[in-house]
């Protein structure tokens, strides 16, 4: 893996090289990652919200959303974000004013920090962070503080209740979340994303980390259920509760600042299954990806004397590994709304013991164990 | 003010009372003091299932007190009842529990038929109960689905809705309302049933048969459901007799005491010697006995106890009249009663009192909402905000019938 290469920056240089000075095409790839990355977030959760329809629907024996757009309804999500961009934003009364507004762009900024480190390709990405896991489960905590933000601003008790069951569940699921994941760190040896998933190609792109390690399905299960409580998900959606607490900490927000909620609901859930994807799953790497790696090879780039050129070769091995990331991390979050609209929902008490009493030692013992295992074969 | 303070201490000994006595997780709720907060549950709240209002003081996600407030749909019914003619209040009754709303038109029917002392033509008695029953069964879908609401899953309500739209299907069949039937009249029912309605609620049987199961396992014997429920909101024997609850709430509690078979009414006298149902009463199985899971599971064995019955009375039924023969303009002679009937809710009963005229001297109705609905106020202090939820749906009111 060359690390360095920044696919937007080479193909800007390719095309404008001769042109402009270095820090101009720095700056313009720059401006397209941040580009590409809030695309990403708003493609996503227009996709996942359609998406969310279709499952709960088919589920609950209706369709969901037939009309708009035509087949199966697909631009209903669009038609809802018109109207939720044309709708009256309002601050409620006697609410602090200054921080209601903020606390959406607060949580929208966070999670689009995150959604950075998430790889589309193994040298197409927005950034190659090299502690890449622990970037994106940092910044998708910061949320945390525009939710209790938004529940403090509101003026709002439900607000309020909602506001701190978010900060007590997120606090408490945190750490089976980050210390699961030392799992599958101890046997990749790495925190990057890129490096972690080519860690895992052979056996005919099955050489997951999962298959590894017999610490490694707990870890996963783990993994799942605190990203869950991380991600405001049924079971776990105390936050916004809707039979308790009318909306949680969403109750006052309306047109686009309340949809910013939902952008990030939805990007957390793909950025967190993607993270299971290829820290459990494999990443990129599948038979597909395995197949087009040995017939057309896997450089997009390539670099030789200090030119890089494009190599169309390529291609196919970078779709490949795109979908089959991309379809992994889909599959994460259909079993996220599967679970949503099958289970109840849990009692905050009970949230709190399952993360405190159950979750926490869990993920230890499975460190441990990952651990020891590991020792013992090499 | 002092008066007040005074009501609150001892609100608070007994919220320290109960969390003593109480099981489940006390650390978590001792842990930090902080100022409680009146909260405002409804009018418009989703698990209020109505314009209730519960006011709620609450000390984090402690509940130290509850008060519910009555009488936004208050509609003078009973009042209404001493200034329209017999017949005319009908159609007033489908209104309070409009959830059940056979059962209301039976009910008050067969007071002013008592007052009458009129005998019900056989078939008549036969459709009065295939539709009370079935409408049971609409109205205990309704309990399950919105319950499941509360706790939080979406999807029971659906299917829920799903069976409870064949039910009324089947109604609009018979008598061309959907939610308010005024069907079942003084003297009999409105309608013979049309060509095919019984062997379309035949069917109707048989897939709930199916069906039932499935919910029960979907939602009823899930462990989070049964984590959420078991153990909450329990109503001791004594209790739930001090309070007068009646109908599930009474027999989730351990009492073994249903109105179709303890005072029986219209035919479920024969049909209990028939041994055609059981009288399902709360066990304490997944918990303590009279907790939210145990009322939840009556209901649920009661939808399949009244396919048995409509079972029943579709095997016995006979052509015959469905009207008794009664004048357009009723006049009861002079005379009062009191009938109570088992409607889903509990006893609904009706006292009706006549002074030989056109119109009633008192209509007073007695319903099992309005009385359930009291025990709220004990019930509710020292479980969590979210308990409090799983308690208020498990009460299963209809608000409609609670102000009438």
């Amino acid at each position: 893996m060359e690390s360095g290469t920044n696919a937007f920056l080479e193909v800007l240089r390719m095309a404008f090289g001769d042109l402009a000075p270095g820090w101009v095409l720095v700056l313009g790839s720059t401006l397209l990652a941040v580009g590409g990355a809030l695309t990403l977030i708003a493609v996503n959760a227009l996709f996942a919200t359609w998406l969310e329809r279709k499952v709960s629907g088919h589920i609950q024996c209706r369709f969901g959303p037939m009309y708009v757009g035509g087949w199966h309804g697909w631009a209903q999500s669009l038609a809802d974000g018109i109207k939720l961009i044309t709708k009256e934003d309002l601050v409620p009364r006697g609410g602090d004013r200054t921080l209601f507004m903020f606390a959406p762009a607060l949580l929208l900024a966070a999670i689009f920090g995150a959604m950075v480190a998430f790889p589309i390709t193994p040298q197409i990405y927005f950034a190659n962070v090299d502690l890449g896991v622990y970037f994106i489960l940092g910044l998708s905590a910061l949320t945390t503080i525009g939710v209790v933000m938004a529940g403090w601003a509101s003026n709002s008790k439900w607000s309020l209740y909602g506001a701190m069951r978010e900060a007590a569940q997120v606090v408490a699921y945190e750490v089976p979340l980050g210390i699961s994941l030392l799992v599958p760190v101890m046997v990749a040896g790495t925190f990057n994303l890129l490096d972690a998933s080519a860690e895992q190609s052979g056996w005919y792109g099955m050489h997951w980390f999962i298959f590894r390690n017999p610490f490694m399905i707990p870890a996963l299960v783990l993994f799942f259920v605190a990203s869950l409580a991380e991600t405001k998900r049924a079971p776990f959606d105390l936050p916004e509760a809707e039979s308790e607490l009318v909306a949680g900490f969403m109750t006052e927000y309306s047109g686009i600042r309340w949809s910013f909620f939902f952008m990030e609901e939805y990007a957390a859930m793909l950025l967190m299954s993607a993270v299971a994807a290829v820290f459990f799953l494999g990443g990129f790497e599948s038979p597909l990806t395995h197949f087009a790696n040995a017939l057309w090879g896997d450089k997009l780039f390539v670099t030789a004397d200090g030119v890089t050129s494009l190599s169309l070769a390529g291609l196919p091995y970078h779709l490949a590994a795109g979908l089959t990331l991309i379809l992994k991390a889909l599959f994460g979050v259909f079993m996220m709304m599967w679970l949503r609209w099958t289970l109840p929902r849990i009692r905050i008490d009970q949230v709190m013991t399952m993360g405190y009493k159950y979750l926490t030692p869990l993920s230890l013992l499975c460190v441990l164990g990952a651990g020891i295992w590991e020792a013992i074969r090499s | 003010m002092d008066e007040r303070s005074t009501a609150t201490e001892q609100l608070e000994a007994r919220v320290r009372e109960a969390q003593v006595a109480g099981g489940g997780e006390q650390e978590f709720m001792l842990d930090v003091r902080t100022q409680d907060m009146e909260v405002n549950f409804g009018p418009q709240h989703p698990a209020t299932h109505g314009v209730m209002r519960v006011l709620m003081r609450t000390d984090g996600e402690l509940c130290t007190g509850a008060q519910p407030h009555l009488g936004y749909l208050h509609r003078c019914a009973e009042k209404i009842g001493e200034n329209v003619e017999w017949l005319q209040y009908l159609p007033y009754t489908d209104r309070y529990d409009y959830l059940a709303a056979m059962n209301n038109n039976l009910g008050y029917s067969m007071a002013v038929e008592a007052v009458l002392g009129i005998e019900i033509p056989r078939r008549a008695e036969m459709l009065r109960v295939i539709c009370a029953e079935l409408n049971r069964i609409g109205s205990h879908l309704i309990a399950f689905g919105t319950y499941g609401l509360d706790i939080g899953a979406f999807t029971p309500f659906f299917y829920a809705f799903r069976e409870r739209e064949w039910m009324q299907a089947l109604f609009e069949k018979i008598c061309g309302a959907r939610l308010t039937y005024s069907y079942i009249r003084i003297g009999g029912v409105f309608n013979d049933a049309p060509p095919g309605w019984l062997e379309e609620v035949a069917l109707f049987c048989d897939t709930f048969e199916q069906k039932w199961p499935e919910y029960y396992d979907l939602l009823i014997e899930n462990q989070i459901f049964i984590k959420r429920t078991a153990n909450v909101g329990i109503i001791p024997h004594d209790m739930a007799l001090d309070f007068g609850l009646t109908g599930p709430m009474l027999r989730a509690s351990g009492i073994d005491f249903d109105l179709r078979r303890d005072l029986p009414y219209s035919l479920y006298g024969e049909i209990w010697k028939d041994g055609a149902f059981r009288i399902p009463v709360g066990k304490g199985e997944k918990g303590h006995l009279g907790d939210c899971w145990d009322r939840t599971w009556v209901r649920m064995v009661e939808m399949m106890e009244s396919i048995k019955i409509v079972r029943w009375c579709l095997a016995h039924i006979e052509e015959g009249p469905v009207l008794g023969d009664l004048p357009k303009t009723l006049r009861v002679p002079p005379g009062e009663a009191y009938v109570g009937i088992e409607n889903p809710r509990g006893e609904l009963g009706h006292y009706v009192v006549s002074g030989g005229d056109k119109v009633a001297l008192r209509v007073r109705v007695r319903g099992p909402s309005f009385t359930n609905l009291a025990v709220l106020e004990d019930l509710l202090p020292g479980s969590l905000v979210g308990d409090a939820i799983a308690i208020i749906g498990s009460t299963d009111i209809v608000v409609g019938e609670t102000d009438r």
